[in-house]
């Protein structure tokens, strides 16, 4: 079976659960995540990463049982991840960061030159941290596409960016799958980037899904402007 | 090695390979310093600089404080007599065991304490650099005995190491053997932070839930870490070995791996250059003070200054401070050139 199943999965960090039994499924493309702050989005991809153990539940990608694979193996596997707070190291260049991901991915790093290409980084000798916020998200893409990837889990890719660089990354976002094969979960709180990247979103509210489906219908759906828009939430 | 990642590698460490191959040409050539005493210093602050490197590297690539660095040199030095007085092997082999077994020994001592981090880790090591005191100061150094510890018994005449047998026992002619086997390890240091473990500890140092997203083997790249440089601090004590042809354990108390770390911090902790200024110091301060007739202990107040001045204002030691110095410099030649 192609795609991702997560199933049944909850997460529990003592009296708190974060996630209850939420089951989602993507197939392709660019996915979204979306819910109000403490919704369970970034736990989701605590779980995809191996950052969070849930205590019940499992997520299959491609017929591959992914809670099995140990944290530190899952970016061979083909799992790549962005953070809200970016991860580019200061202290190596722009280049060697993306090489970094290569070199941990199951193909070989002849692919470093062609991802920073595709992501329009000029100068990738300067060292993260000479690079502006722009660049070091670019730089950041550029690591979900080097080396095959299979799942890229994207958050928050564009914060502390204008409108202007949230554009040019938006393009680079929807290309990955073209481009890689890989299947794009995106979280967001910016409901423009999720509208226009995301084909299909579901919708976490308090560790429960509580809206899945083709974007434009989930966003409409008075349930969700309930929970996370806000009834008064003006139409575009 | 690809030759791409080769070439930016060899612009970095062609200007130190230089300046270390022409000081070992021409220091033993300058009068008063390059004879006698003052030779022999400077080949002991070669050697510890290579036991700086392994505690920079250490502490400025991976952030881990490691306090039984002086401990490490004396496993290598035992091992290195042990090994020579039973085979009389060539000393290049016998340092080369004496690098393996000593990053064998320094990698496994460091496993319990490989989760630990920070202060902890320091405390950890610190009392492991107290117990190797105390087992070198009942084991004693090996001076050609037929026992496992390689003692002889009374009345018999201890043996002593001679220097390789490529250099014979001229002291000009150790030194510059010294600096070019610091060249060479400080190459491969170079070599390694240069390609896929200096990558991946960067990463680990930057943030280690970012290190495991990127695929990184935490506990297996700090393994390789401790084992390099275990090895490194390995070969400062077989050198050490050869030089004095036997060892006395006063020399490797463990407040040594303290002074260590401090001149470490003074002397720069990211950069190879700094571990020089740290061999240097560490040695070559005391002896300074000693030729002058000043109280030796006096060197723990310099160290303290020196490491409360680097802590406060100088965060990349003198070896940065050089750095930076020469980026102003260029900076202001570059903009007269471009000017009109």
């Amino acid at each position: 079976m192609s795609g991702l199943t997560i199933s049944g999965v909850t997460v529990r960090y003592g009296g708190v659960t974060p996630l209850d039994e939420v089951s989602l499924r993507f197939e392709e493309g660019v996915c979204g995540i979306i819910g109000p702050n403490g919704a369970g989005k970034t736990t989701t991809f605590n779980v995809l990463s191996g950052f969070a153990v849930p205590a019940a539940g499992s997520v299959d990608l491609d017929g591959d049982q992914l809670l099995a694979v140990p944290p530190h193996r899952r970016a061979r596997w083909g799992l790549r991840r962005s953070f809200q707070q970016e991860q580019v190291i200061r202290s190596l260049s722009a280049r060697q960061n993306v090489l970094l991901a290569a070199e941990h991915s199951r193909s070989p790093v002849t692919s470093v030159d062609a991802a920073l290409e595709y992501v329009g980084l000029r100068d990738a000798e300067r060292p993260g941290s000479a690079l502006t916020m722009l660049e070091r998200r670019l730089v950041e893409l550029a690591r979900c596409v080097v080396g095959s990837p299979r799942l890229v889990l994207l958050d928050e890719p564009a914060a502390g960016l204008d409108p202007a660089e949230s554009e040019r990354l938006l393009r680079l976002i929807t290309g990955i799958p073209e481009r890689t094969g890989a299947l794009v979960l995106l979280v967001d709180h910016d409901m423009d980037l999720v509208r226009a990247a995301c084909g299909v979103v579901a919708v976490l509210d308090f560790g429960k899904r509580i809206a899945y489906g083709p974007t434009a219908e989930v966003l409409a759906s008075p349930e969700v402007r309930r929970a996370y828009l806000g009834v008064e939430e003006d139409e575009t | 090695m690809r030759l791409s990642a080769l070439h930016p590698l060899l612009r970095t460490v062609l200007p130190g390979v230089l300046a270390g191959l022409l000081l070992a040409a021409v220091i033993p050539l300058v009068p008063g310093l390059g004879e006698g005493q003052g030779l022999r210093t400077l080949t002991v602050c070669a050697i510890y600089s290579l036991t700086a490197a392994g505690a920079g590297l250490l502490y400025g690539r991976l952030g881990l404080v490691s306090l039984m660095q002086v401990g490490l040199v004396a496993i290598g030095g035992w091992v290195t007599l042990r090994l020579y007085h039973a085979t009389h092997l060539p000393f290049e082999l016998v340092m080369v065991l004496a690098a393996l077994i000593t990053a064998a020994i320094g990698t496994v001592v460091s496993l319990p304490a490989l989760r630990l981090s920070g202060l902890s880790l320091a405390i950890v090591t610190l009392m492991i650099a107290g117990a190797l005191e105390v087992i070198v100061n009942f084991t004693g150094f090996p001076n050609g005995g037929e026992d496992f510890l390689g003692r002889v018994g009374g009345g018999t005449l201890a043996a002593i190491m001679p220097r390789p047998a490529l250099v014979g026992q001229d002291d000009a002619a150790y030194f510059r053997y010294v600096v070019a086997i610091v060249v060479l390890v400080l190459l491969l240091l170079s070599w390694l932070l240069a390609s896929r473990p200096g990558r991946s500890w960067a990463a680990i140092r930057q943030g280690e839930a970012g290190a495991i997203a990127a695929g990184i083997d935490i506990t297996a790249y700090r393994i390789l870490a401790l084992a390099a440089t275990s090895a490194v601090t390995g070969v400062a004590g077989a050198l050490l070995a050869a030089n004095s042809g036997i060892l006395d354990p006063a020399t490797f108390k463990a407040q040594q791996s303290v002074l260590l770390f401090a001149t470490v911090l003074i002397g720069g902790a990211f950069t190879l250059a700094g571990a020089i200024i740290g061999g240097l110091f560490f040695y070559g301060v005391p002896q300074l003070l000693n030729s002058w007739h000043v109280d030796g202990n006096l060197v723990f107040v310099i160290l303290g200054l020196g490491t409360v001045h680097a802590i406060t204002t100088s965060p990349e030691g003198i070896a940065g401070s050089f750095a930076a110095l020469g980026r102003t410099v260029r900076a202001r030649l570059g903009r007269r050139e471009g000017a009109p």
